[in-house]
């Protein structure tokens, strides 16, 4: 595929800024959740785009260790949903701000 | 004085052992003293100051070998700018000679000492003071040794004040006792400030001496204020006459002379030793020291020859009227330290030292003797009140000559001594008192006439004022149980005596008409003097006073002695003149009157007018207080409260503003904080941008 | 036009689309099938960017196992409607203007100025993000890395475990 970088890197940033604005408006925590993965997809996107510019396979393994940490905080983080659902009986963020000054 | 490399390198070298000794002896007694005991601690102080007599001894032997001396430095002790005073010590004639008989002395009455304050410090019921007493003893002596050895005014000072420290500890030896119980402490404070006023006149002639001659050494002194000539002669002659101010009060002269009676409440060694024969000739000692300066000062000298004639005829007369036994001897001292001070006041260096020396010997014999009289008085009181269950009940002075009498048969051997030491001052021939007297008497004769019918009155009254004391206290009948229960002292009391008495007996071989060992000798420090030739006239009829005196001494009070109670027999023909010389001219009352009565108004005013009403009320309260209240209510509220106050209170006014306004941001909603780092994302992000496009 | 750049304008097109349809979806699992629907998509890309080891990966443990952690969380948890009471205040507004303040700066970054390196397929070495080269540094270069991966995915197994525990349930 003959296409400038920029152009990949572009629609990584869009899809990073949909992140963005996800985690940022809605309020069910599994959506804001995906909204991480999302942004976390659109980095790894970038990480491709300029892995075939620049010639490196380092960027495909740094790509794989993200998809795996992404794992491990998916698995993490769910579970840490389900607990807070346990003690407040919502997934709302929003019911979480114990942290209130 | 040329710096003799071989004589410093050898027994000059030694002299500051002269000071070492004494000073170890007192560090030993200081620290083990106590611990070792009477025995310990007299050996130990006798034997310092016997060593130091035999350094003495070695420094004389090397002066007979390179007479010129040598200056032994000891420390670079001061250097101020351009001050520079070493410590140095000056070996030549005539400190050696002051050595030879300050520590000579010294040992002989170290050793009495050890026997006599063994039975003092049980009278006076404290055993524990032994220790002290020598401590004392040896300290006075290195003192001593500083100030004979001193090269300079300062160092000489030091000695000085050293000696006036020891006096003041040693007359105060029973602070306790004493009239009203602080008699003892009084006489002490009493000598330590009339000393006081004397070494304010030492001390101004030293400032003098520095800011004139730039130096503080004997020697640059002199040869600059011989190199200034008729200018300085003004500086000279107010140095020498404040110097003259400093040896009355250490040698008990005219005005200052009224502590050395008083004195006498020490010990009897004490005021043997540092009383009659050593500490109270440092006057004397001083004035020969700075010869030169006074040979450049005539005014001066004519005054200390007068004051030192006056003082010898003035305090003979008290002598006469006195009924203590060491009270006589002590007005004696004056009188003879007057003898001294006139010589040297009329440049007779060789015939003042002459007599400081054959003083020393014979004062000390009386005083040892005195003591040894006082010794046996208070074991014959003790002994004849013992079991009477009053040991110490009513009044009874064991120095009182009334109390006395007919102790010559009791005590044969202090008898015997001290009869020497009576005829050696009363200056009978061939005692060493008649020559040294004479000398003076001569050189009187030869050159101030005045001087010389006042030394000879004095002379006469001397002997006159020796005779009635012996024969009240040795001839007759006890007049007294004490005195009659009187027994002889121990040896180590009497051997003393006897070495003193021996010296006093031929003392005169010194400096004999005609040979004039002691000039020749101290021509290397002092300078050649003309002595004046030996004059039968002069001898005879100074001789014959005292033969005249003695007999009338014998006539009033050896042909009828004296009863139990029996007043004084000059008493009644004399009238009021007796009561003025009981009284001592009323020189005290005199001295009250004019300056301590006035001293205390003035003090009393100054408490009350100056302290309390000027400085207390006024300058305190109103000025000060007031002040101060005022000035720190202006900080308090001018300053303090707007503007610490005010700054510390907006910074915390502001903090809790703006943690309130930043207290909003903190919702806890996870969301909102998101916010905030996008925001801070966006805001960086622009920032870059804008930075690489400008 | 070259058919690659509508093959990719297409392909983004459908990225982008099926983003904003997740994000817009009521329902969680509307949502859950969106996003898969993105990284698949997204997974052709890295395809067509000579990235086939890492676009395998992407739909066996992205689109595969970690959906089916999330749906199956949805499924447990039971709570697709999750919001209760108002929205936040400016909440929406301030996200949805910094988000596409963050959007125009980028883009104009990567836009504005040179285009970058054209990425061309002739250019490439033989076998370029194939498992083989990808798998050959993976285990010489990043040996340590990988095998820290393994030690944190391992954590969050037994941190996961111990979180989802129930305490009131426990030693029976």
């Amino acid at each position: 595929m003959n296409i400038p970088t920029n152009y990949v890197v572009a629609l990584s940033a869009v899809l990073f800024t949909l992140g963005v604005v996800g985690v940022l408006i809605r309020r069910n925590a599994i959506i804001a959740f995906m909204s991480v993965e999302l942004m976390l997809n659109a980095a790894n996107l970038a990480f491709i785009a300029f892995a075939r510019a620049q010639q490196q396979v380092s960027g495909h393994v740094f790509v794989f260790f993200v998809i795996a940490v992404a794992a491990a905080e998916v698995a993490v983080g769910l579970a840490l949903i389900v607990t807070i659902f346990k003690a407040k009986h919502s997934i709302d963020v929003d019911q979480v701000s114990s942290l209130k000054g | 004085m040329q710096f003799s490399e071989a004589a410093v390198n050898g027994w000059f070298g030694l002299v500051p052992l002269i000071i070492a000794f004494p000073v170890a002896g007192l560090l030993v007694n200081l620290v083990l003293g106590r611990r070792l005991g009477e025995r310990f601690t007299g050996f130990v102080a006798s034997a310092a100051v016997a060593l130091a007599f035999g350094v003495a001894v070695l420094q004389g032997l090397a002066l007979l070998e390179h007479p010129e001396g040598a200056r032994v430095l000891v420390a670079d002790w001061i250097t101020i700018g351009e001050l520079s005073v070493p410590w140095a010590i000056q070996v030549d004639t005539l400190s050696v000679t002051m050595m030879l008989m300050v520590t000579g002395v010294s040992t002989l009455i170290h050793i009495y000492a050890a026997g006599y304050m063994h039975d003092d410090v049980r009278f006076q019921g404290d055993p524990g003071r032994y220790t002290r007493f020598f401590i004392f003893f040896n300290l006075f002596v290195a003192a001593m040794m500083i100030l004979i050895s001193g090269d300079s005014f300062l160092t000489l000072f030091v000695g000085w004040e050293g000696v006036g420290l020891c006096s003041y500890l040693l007359i105060g030896f029973w602070y306790e006792k004493g009239k009203d119980g602080i008699g003892n402490a009084l006489a002490g404070k009493k000598a330590f400030v009339a000393n006081r006023i004397g070494d304010f006149g030492f001390l101004i002639a030293m400032f003098l001496a520095y800011t004139n001659f730039h130096s503080l050494t004997f020697e640059t002194v002199f040869e600059h204020a011989e190199a200034a000539g008729p200018e300085a002669g003004l500086a000279v002659t107010l140095i020498t006459l404040f110097l003259l101010l400093g040896a009355t009060g250490k040698s008990a002269q005219i005005p200052l002379f009224v502590w050395l009676p008083d004195a006498m409440a020490g010990p009897t060694p004490v005021s043997a030793l540092i009383h009659a024969a050593t500490m109270v000739t440092a006057g004397v000692y001083m004035i020969t020291r700075t010869h030169v300066l006074f040979h450049l000062a005539p005014v001066s000298s004519s005054v200390v020859a007068l004051v030192g004639a006056a003082t010898a005829f003035f305090a003979a007369t008290i002598a006469v009227g006195q009924f203590d036994i060491k009270k006589v001897l002590a007005y004696s001292t004056i009188s003879q330290l007057g003898f001294m001070v006139a010589a040297v006041g009329m440049g007779a260096h060789v015939a003042g030292m002459f007599h400081l020396v054959t003083h020393a010997f014979f004062k000390a014999l009386l005083f040892l003797g005195s003591g040894s009289v006082i010794l046996g008085v208070e074991h014959g009181h003790h002994a004849a009140t013992h079991g009477h269950g009053d040991a110490h009940g009513g009044h009874f002075d064991p120095q009182d000559m009334r109390n006395m009498g007919g102790m010559g048969t009791r005590m044969k051997a202090t008898f015997t001594v001290y009869l020497i030491g009576a005829l050696a001052l009363a200056g009978i021939p061939p005692l060493a008192g008649f020559f040294s007297k004479d000398e003076i008497l001569l050189e009187a004769q030869h050159t101030n006439l005045p001087v010389y019918v006042l030394l000879t009155a004095a002379a006469f009254l001397t002997a006159f004022y020796m005779g009635r004391q012996v024969f009240m206290v040795f001839f007759g009948k006890p007049r007294s149980t004490a005195a009659a229960h009187a027994k002889e002292n121990p040896p180590l009391i009497v051997l003393p005596l006897v070495a003193l008495a021996a010296l006093s007996l031929l003392g005169g071989a010194l400096n004999l008409p005609g040979l004039h060992t002691l000039g020749h000798w101290l021509e290397h420090t002092l300078g050649a003097e003309k002595a004046p030739e030996f004059s039968w006239l002069v001898a005879g009829v100074s001789t014959a006073l005292a033969l005249a005196a003695i007999t009338l001494a014998w006539r009033i009070y050896g042909r009828r002695p004296l009863a139990e109670n029996q007043p004084d027999p000059i008493a009644a023909p004399l009238g009021g003149l007796f009561q003025a010389l009981n009284q001592k001219w009323w020189v005290d009352e005199f001295y009250e009157w004019l300056v301590l009565r006035r001293y205390v108004r003035l003090s009393a005013w100054l408490a009350h007018q100056v302290d309390t009403i000027f400085w207390h009320n006024w300058f305190h309260d109103s000025v000060l207080a007031a002040g101060f209240r005022r000035g720190t209510r202006w900080l308090a509220e001018g300053f303090d409260l707007p503007v610490i106050d005010g700054a510390s209170a907006a910074l915390a006014r502001w903090v809790t503003d703006i943690g309130g306004g930043l207290r909003r941001m903190q919702s806890g909603y996870v969301r909102n904080y998101a916010v905030y780092v996008l925001a801070g994302v966006v805001l960086m992000l622009s920032f870059f941008l804008v930075r690489s496009l400008s | 036009m070259t058919p690659d750049l509508i093959l990719f304008l297409a392909l983004a097109l459908l990225a982008v689309a099926t983003a904003v349809a997740m994000l817009a979806s009521r329902s969680a699992v509307y949502s859950a099938l969106f996003l898969v629907l993105n990284l698949v998509t997204v997974a052709i890309l890295y395809l067509l960017l000579n990235a086939a080891f890492i676009a395998m990966v992407q739909v066996t443990v992205y689109a595969g196992a970690i959906m089916v952690l999330f749906l199956f969380v949805i499924m447990l948890l039971g709570s697709q409607q999750a919001a209760v009471g108002p929205d936040l205040p400016w909440q929406r507004t301030v996200s949805l203007v910094l988000g596409a303040a963050l959007v125009a700066l980028m883009g104009y970054v990567l836009l504005a100025g040179s285009r970058g390196t054209l990425l061309t397929a002739t250019a490439l070495l033989e076998g370029f993000g194939s498992p083989q080269s990808v798998g050959r540094v993976l285990f010489s270069e990043y040996m340590v890395p990988f095998e820290a991966v393994s030690t944190l995915l391992l954590a969050a197994m037994v941190g996961a475990i111990v979180l989802t525990r129930d305490e009131r349930t426990e030693g029976r």
